[in-house]
């Protein structure tokens, strides 16, 4: 039976008794979009296996379910996550917490960082630099079929917004910790916007925790701007736990002569699904887009990467794996697509993946759609054991079949892994990653849900 | 040190090794020769464990012990090395942390201790020497990217490394210049004590001017046709294999004929 109606009359509900609260303490931007996005979000509906999408991503076992009303911070709610505190040796980074999609209050909602980039909360956003959010938010989405993305139009209410001015740097990572917490069942939307000027730098390090055992689902957007000869870096982290879903929907907007890369690391989550477009807008660009995921038990994890390039002499990279265990699933769906005017591009995408058990599935489409005559374009796609001849190598020397299973794997994954642009976080990552092959525990310490 | 006895082995139900014999003692190095399809490489699969090859009958015994009994990590633990014919490239795994596993896995079997970091780098630094191989390759994932001669100089490389006991050096010869060989050879040479044992399997002759054997055998259709010393390799390389080849099919002829 199609779950979808109940859900929508759920997401109706929650839309009309949540009006009160967010039109009363949400920016005038954001509440003028609203109405009409939840028409669109009604119009489109659920994504189901008939968008192409979403053809191997099941929504329902986290859509279809009761969430609490339509969730917005008390100022008690922000204790536990003052507390949290990233477990990552040495990283030099500079560190704020979202809670639920929320920036804490009480706090300034918006500093300066050394360099003069400002980072903080997209509600204090709006105040501050309103011209600018105006002129970028709500600009950078591209898929008219996706109902998710105009339910998180009609639905946030905060979220992180960074803008780095005309070329300002600053050396460090921002690192944004998206914290779940609460003890109720909650269906949390953010909404997050990037503004990377002309000559500026950027490397943002997004990490998930969700801290209590409740059922969460996250539904996000981030919008990027890079600007002409910027550079802009995204990792994310995503190690909730399996009774968590986060969807992610990335906007990545490039100018002439810009930089950027994504890296999503997928570690745990019952269902993950990161949506990345890279639009490389201006001539002599490049981007980079990343992921690693490693699913057992029931998990499902899913990406869609779309690179669109639309100006000459541009330089694109997809690199996914997976490995999968268990009875989990996962799906990648990557298109390229050279535009006409696109001359002399570049443009690469891999796609591996290891089933480790007779139960685990993995679907992938890689996709190239080239409309220009000039150009280099190469995409792959495996699904697969590991090596044997490889196995063997590794066991002629001594190492035991265990143990060389696992150097393999640590191996594949490394390769992803290895384009991760902060040192400590690699080496963090790569003993997630060891951890986690291992069978061990691989969750940050402070986390207190035990999922396993 | 090594008994093979009667070995036969099949790929597939398709024999190979069709009853071969060989007795290999501490520190002696036999060269094993044969035409193509005569069955060297399955010789080198069945030694080492790779399952390809399925073994029907006969034994092999390593150093007292039942080795068909014994996984592939087991053997290479014992001190049985293969210079692969065509080594693997692994992306991913670093030679270090290849290096270090498999030393410290085979240090643990014999109840030593892990070598220490700076112990480790210096084995490493001094066998990198030894074998004249590039100090980038070894910060490079496995095999991955190297020329062929680079992957045969890593092979040498590991085997200085694990010190084994038995090193069984499978075409180590194929696709290499003369001056990889001879490199390849020196190592080999410069690794051994005087109770290494090596079997060289080749085609050709050249590889066994640099490690001169104290046995040549001739395998062919997968049993040793002829063993004699070092001269029977260069009457090989004079005559090529046919003449082995006409005599051998005669007493195959001959003996099915008495057996009638």
């Amino acid at each position: 039976m199609d779950y979808r109606p109940e859900v929508i009359d759920r997401l109706s509900s929650m839309f009309a008794t949540g009006r009160d609260t967010f039109l009363k303490d949400s920016p005038e931007l954001f509440n003028r979009y609203r109405e009409s996005a939840f028409g669109d979000f009604l119009h489109l509906g659920i994504p189901d296996r008939k968008n192409e999408a979403y053809k191997y991503t099941n929504l329902e076992k986290f859509l279809n379910h009761q969430y609490d009303d339509y969730y917005f911070p008390r100022p008690e709610d922000f204790r536990e996550a003052e507390r949290f505190h990233c477990e990552v040796e040495d990283l030099d980074v500079w560190n704020m917490v979202l809670l639920n999609g929320f920036f804490p209050n009480g706090e300034k909602g918006l500093v300066m960082l050394p360099g003069g980039i400002w980072v903080g909360s997209m509600r204090y956003a709006v105040k501050q630099f309103p011209a600018l959010v105006e002129k970028h938010y709500n600009r950078y989405i591209e898929d008219g079929n996706d109902g998710l993305i105009p339910l998180n139009t009609a639905l946030a209410s905060d979220g992180l917004f960074i803008y780095a001015p005309k070329n300002t740097v600053y050396t460090k990572p921002i690192q944004i910790v998206n914290l779940l917490h609460s003890d109720k069942d909650i269906f949390v939307q953010d909404r997050n916007l990037v503004v990377v000027e002309e000559g500026a730098q950027l490397s943002l390090l997004s990490c998930d925790h969700a801290i209590s055992p409740q059922r969460f689902l996250t539904n996000t957007i981030t919008e990027v701007y890079v600007g002409r000869n910027a550079r802009f870096e995204i990792i994310r982290v995503q190690n909730q736990h399996n009774n968590s879903g986060k969807i992610t929907h990335t906007f990545i907007h490039q100018e002439r002569d810009s930089y950027a890369s994504s890296n999503n690391v997928s570690l745990h989550g019952g269902l993950v699904r990161n949506a990345t477009w890279h639009h490389l807008g201006g001539e002599n660009s490049e981007t980079h887009s990343y992921g690693l995921f490693l699913a057992d038990k029931e998990q499902h994890i899913a990406n869609f990467v779309k690179v669109d390039h639309t100006a000459p002499n541009c330089n694109s990279t997809q690199l996914f794996k997976g490995v999968l265990d268990d009875k989990s699933s996962g799906a990648f769906n990557g298109r390229i697509m050279v535009h006409k005017d696109a001359q002399k591009t570049n443009a690469f995408q891999s796609n591996n993946n290891i089933i480790l058990s007779e139960t685990a599935r993995m679907d992938t489409k890689p996709q190239l759609e080239i409309y220009a005559d000039d150009v280099k374009c190469s995409h792959g796609a495996t699904v697969g054991q590991l090596d044997e001849n490889a196995l063997f190598y590794l066991r002629s020397r001594g190492i035991d079949a265990r143990e060389a299973r696992l150097m393999l794997m640590f191996g594949f994954a490394h390769e992803v892994i290895q384009n991760i642009p902060i040192e400590a976080l690699r080496e963090r990552i790569d003993d997630l990653v060891h951890k986690r092959l291992r069978g061990e525990l691989s969750r940050c310490a402070s986390c207190a849900v035990q999922c396993n | 040190m090594l008994q093979i006895n009667e070995l036969r082995a099949a790929i597939d139900d398709k024999e190979i090794l069709k009853g071969l014999t060989l007795e290999v003692k501490p520190g002696e190095i036999h060269a094993i020769m044969g035409p193509n399809g005569s069955g060297k490489s399955t010789l080198a699969n069945v030694l080492t464990g790779r399952d390809i090859a399925t073994v029907t009958h006969g034994s092999i015994i390593f150093e007292g012990r039942n080795l068909l009994e014994m996984s592939p990590e087991e053997r290479a633990r014992e001190g049985i090395f293969l210079s692969f014919q065509y080594p693997i490239e692994i992306p991913g795994v670093s030679m270090v942390n290849f290096m270090k596993t498999a030393i410290n896995e085979q240090r643990k079997h014999r109840g030593l201790d892990p070598l220490s970091a700076s112990e480790f780098l210096r084995q490493m630094r001094e066998k990198k020497e030894l074998v004249e191989i590039d100090s980038a390759l070894t910060n490079r994932s496995v095999n991955e990217g190297f020329s062929g001669g680079e992957k045969k100089k890593n092979e040498i490389f590991q085997m200085a490394m694990l010190e084994p006991r038995l090193a069984v050096l499978d075409e180590t010869d194929s696709g290499l210049d003369i001056d990889a060989l001879r490199i390849v050879a020196n190592g080999v040479n410069k690794i051994r004590r005087p109770d290494t044992s090596v079997i060289v399997i080749t085609h050709y002759q050249r590889l066994l001017e640099y490690i001169i054997p104290d046995y040549v055998h001739v395998l062919y259709d997968g049993r040793i046709v002829r063993s004699a010393g070092p001269e029977l390799a260069l009457e090989l390389e004079e005559r090529g294999y046919d003449w082995i080849r006409k005599e051998a099919d005669i007493t195959e002829e001959s003996w099915t004929t008495d057996q009638k």
